[in-house]
């Protein structure tokens, strides 16, 4: 079945099926590699993507379901106001170890931004759910800090 | 444009190995005569091309898990050759031992094994830039220095850059790499200042680079299903039920082998996208055969470790004095068993591999810590000879052990033959945690005494592990002379083994993550039960001695001391009277990968739910005299340092029915940002060549953790993962 998706400001069409997750749409039908697999059960958030600029788990979400929302990828962070700060801090911060979280973790942070430009400790911890397994959380709490003008040592 | 190394001097670069003190290279730096062609560049190496822009590009050899050992070896060799940073480019080499060593990611031993290697590597391809100049200006190269990637003739300031002299190297033969003159640690310019990853900037937008984003033309997508129980066969399949699922081009069965890290029997889906193959699997209703292991469970080698505990052990590994005697004599005496769980690596990216196999070659791009035992794998299963198998290494997202075992990769190479196409092989999050070699679970049955003083006067421990009689299973071995080995005058460890169908693994800090936790723990008690201050405890049992031991095993109790004084310092350790009730400060040390670590962790307990808060951990760290690359290095250790409080806090694999009964991050969770603590990090340095920093940092937080929370409850952790219903008051 084709379906018309909103992707980083492009109309794609995608002929999957209906109840195909919108990770497996971007990555295996679109070739958008951005988006990781590392659960498949909304654990982990690798997956992340922005849908009409909330963050969401991607490996849960039936394409069906997206119909004409906005979908963000992390290739196109560098376009957004919020995005390129995270992105820099990250860089900046030297936050990554294996990297394979970052696209989600960078995601979530963006979409924490948006809603809350100066997070205190308690935000990060409730909305930075997201596994990294190299565990550089003491990195992305300092970058997302980075990130909103708030400076703190990594 | 290529170098041609004369015969004779190519000879002796193969045939150099280590003789005398002379430090010679370890593998051939022969020229990689196709990576010039067409780019106008020069190969001074297999690790080093110079363009005429002057961009230096150097190969990173060995896997990248996270590790950033793809920044931190060719920051070696820029050092030497003299370069500036922002002038390098780093490739990642294939998988090609012949040009450039041993090529894995295990042990912390990168920095170590190449340190040397790679400075000469360094050092050669410069001396072959001055060589070139010196020519050019008809003047000794004694004349000439370099700087910042020219070459200059100190007397008059000629200068000419690196990228200018590219046309000029060709016929300039590799000096003798022992008698190039390596620089002084002090004249570093890369080498010590922090770097950040070469790849970071990819990482951060999103961009291809590890196996599972890999993508050939013509690809399929196949995912593989194994027995739960392992190693069983497959008895039946409804491949037609899967093959009738839209989407899905092939079903087979692998008959498969007896190797549990090689290719086992399963049911192999392959599709035109993943979701398409997964909803064939979906079909499969695969029945497995009946299995020699079916009924283990991890209930029944608890029943088992208890009932060896109460029996003669099987093997002594060491023993010293007389420690029943000791026992006797002593003026405090315990007794306690601990134990800890099988652990899944988990690393977040699933096992992956993407294979083609075209007119008799192989071709793999894959995510491994060890790419050359999967090209040998690969070969002895499909009967392919191993120079037509070429392994890409791709990054890795995680490895921690996992990848050092290539079962992933031949299941890929297998299923890509039978498919006739190129295949990428994924597996689920529940494929990796059902089908991982885990960290072996094992149990600790101590006594121990001290003095009236304070010495610890007896020490024993029966250690019931897992394996066949006297040989026991991958990594569920313990040394001889693990601490408090040889500082104890009355000292014994004997060993039992019960038999297990669970394969087994090393996965960080190999043995090391789970006796720290015992050992350091037990020190603990006895430390309480004499009345003194745990670290001042650590210290007397220490002692004065700074070497104990020779050779490999040797122990250096000064750089303990060492660490153990800047941690005490570090985290204020004389002012832990201060903290509130419920509160409480606990420290540890553990010697493993040629690391000193010690670390102090501040937790606190809720007194009504038993909930755990770990809100401080310092590190200090002595890993010799040189950090390579301190922003990497902190990483490392702070990484490392979390990974253990995840250990100690959630991470448990059970086994019901010869199977892993947790299935992914709902039932074996992680660590995840709300309970990650700071983690504060010294390296102190002493005179020893540097060492690596992947693993050593682990193990000494799962008992600094447990005995802050001793300090805090007067409870004691003596099986992980903690139960925090024990802690309640």
């Amino acid at each position: 079945m084709a379906f018309k998706l909103n992707v980083n400001g492009k109309v794609l069409e995608a002929d999957v099926d209906p109840d195909t997750p919108l990770l497996w749409t971007l990555r295996d039908t679109l070739g958008i590699l951005g988006p990781k697999f590392g659960c498949g059960v909304a654990q982990c958030g690798a997956c992340t993507v922005h849908i009409d600029g909330v963050a969401k788990r991607s490996c849960v979400l039936p394409v069906s379901a997206v119909g004409s929302a906005q979908v963000t990828t992390i290739e196109a962070m560098e376009h957004h106001p919020i995005g390129k700060k995270v992105q820099a801090a990250w860089m900046n911060l030297d936050v990554a170890q294996c990297g394979y979280c970052q696209p989600g973790q960078i995601m979530a942070a963006t979409a924490l931004l948006a809603k809350t430009p100066k997070p205190t400790d308690a935000d990060i911890d409730s909305a930075m759910t997201n596994i990294c397994r190299c565990a550089t959380y003491t990195r992305i709490r300092a970058a997302i800090k980075q990130a909103s003008g708030q400076h703190e040592k990594a | 444009m290529t170098l041609q190394l004369t015969g004779a001097s190519r000879r002796d670069l193969l045939k150099a190995s280590v003789i005398g003190g002379g430090l010679v290279l370890s593998f051939s730096i022969a020229a990689k005569a196709e990576a010039a062609a067409g780019s106008g560049a020069q190969a001074l190496n297999a690790f080093v091309r110079v363009a005429p822009d002057g961009i230096v590009t150097i190969m990173g050899k060995n896997p990248e898990i996270g590790q950033g050992i793809k920044t931190s070896l060719p920051m070696i060799i820029a050092e030497e050759l003299d370069v500036p940073w922002e002038n390098v480019r780093i490739e990642q080499a294939d998988c090609e031992p012949k040009l450039y060593g041993s090529q894995f990611a295990g042990g912390s031993m990168a920095t170590p094994m190449n340190w040397d290697d790679l400075r000469k590597v360094g050092a050669v391809a410069r001396a072959m830039l001055v060589s070139a100049a010196a020519t050019a200006w008809n003047c000794p190269s004694g004349d000439c220095k370099t700087d910042a990637g020219h070459v200059i003739h100190a007397s008059t300031g000629r200068k000419a850059s690196y990228g200018s002299l590219v046309g000029l190297c060709a016929g300039v033969a590799a000096p003798d790499p022992k008698t190039v003159v390596l620089k002084n640690p002090k004249d570093y310019k890369i080498i010590g200042k922090a770097k950040p990853q070469y790849d970071t900037g990819k990482i951060v937008t999103g961009q291809p680079l590890f196996g599972i984003d890999v993508r050939v033309p013509g690809m399929l997508f196949a995912t593989f299903e194994k027995s739960p129980v392992f190693g069983a066969k497959v008895a039946s399949a409804d491949l037609d039920a899967a093959r009738a699922v839209k989407g899905v081009r092939k079903v087979f069965v692998v008959e498969g082998g007896s190797r549990l890290d090689g290719l086992q029997p399963g049911v192999a889906v392959v599709g035109d996208t993943w979701w398409a193959a997964r909803k064939g699997r979906n079909q499969l209703k695969t029945k497995w055969a009946d299995h020699p292991t079916s009924k283990q469970s991890s209930a029944g080698y608890d029943k088992r470790a208890a009932e060896l505990n109460a029996g003669s052990p099987m093997q002594s590994l060491r023993k010293d004095g007389d420690v029943e005697g000791a026992l006797k004599g002593a003026a405090k005496t315990l007794e306690a068993a601990y134990s800890y769980p099988f652990l899944s690596h988990a690393p977040l990216e699933p096992q992956n591999t993407t294979a083609h196999f075209k007119d008799g070659k192989m071709e793999i791009w894959a995510p491994s810590q060890n790419p050359e035992p999967g090209r040998q794998l690969v070969a002895s299963t499909l009967g392919i000879k191993p120079e037509d198998i070429t392994v890409h290494m791709t990054r890795c997202g995680g490895g921690f052990g996992r990848r050092l075992s290539n079962d992933y990769m031949v299941e890929a190479a297998w299923i890509a033959r039978e498919t006739g196409a190129p295949v990428k092989l994924l597996w689920t999050r529940e494929d990796d945690m059902h089908h991982d070699l885990y960290r072996p679970a094992g149990y600790h049955f101590f006594k121990g005494g001290v003095d009236a003083k304070g010495n610890v006067v007896a020490w024993q421990d029966h250690f019931v592990t897992f394996g066949d009689g006297a040989k026991v299973a991958s990594s569920a071995g313990m040394g001889a002379t693990e601490f408090p080995g040889r500082f104890v005058p009355n000292f014994k460890i004997d060993q039992s083994t019960i038999p297990t169908g669970v394969p087994t693994g090393p996965m960080r800090a190999p043995g090391s993550n789970a006796i720290a936790f015992v050992n350091q723990s037990f020190i603990d008690e006895l430390a309480h039960a004499a009345g003194a201050d745990p670290l001042a405890f650590r210290k007397q049992l220490l002692g004065d001695k700074p070497m104990v031991g020779e050779g490999p095993s040797a122990y250096n109790a000064g750089r303990m001391q060492g660490v153990l004084a800047a941690v005490e310092k570090m985290s204020g350790w004389a002012a832990r009277g201060k903290l509130p009730a419920g509160t409480g400060l606990g420290v540890a040390f553990h010697y493993s990968h040629a690391g000193y670590f010690a670390e102090v962790v501040q937790a606190s307990v809720a007194p009504a739910t038993g909930k755990i808060k770990v809100e401080k951990v310092w590190v200090a760290a002595d890993v010799g005299r040189q950090i390579v690359n301190p922003a990497g290095a902190i990483n490392q250790v702070q990484g490392a340092a979390l990974e253990g409080i995840s250990h100690a806090l959630y991470q448990k694999i059970t086994i019901v029915d010869g199977a892993v009964k947790e299935s992914n991050f709902t039932n074996y969770p992680l660590l995840r940002m709300a309970d990650a603590p700071p983690v504060e990090v010294k390296f102190v340095t002493s005179d020893y060549p540097p060492t690596g920093l992947g693993e050593p940092a682990l193990p000494p937080v799962i008992p600094a953790l447990c005995n802050a929370i001793f300090a805090a409850t007067g409870k004691r952790i003596r099986s992980l993962p903690i139960d925090t219903k024990q802690l309640k008051t």
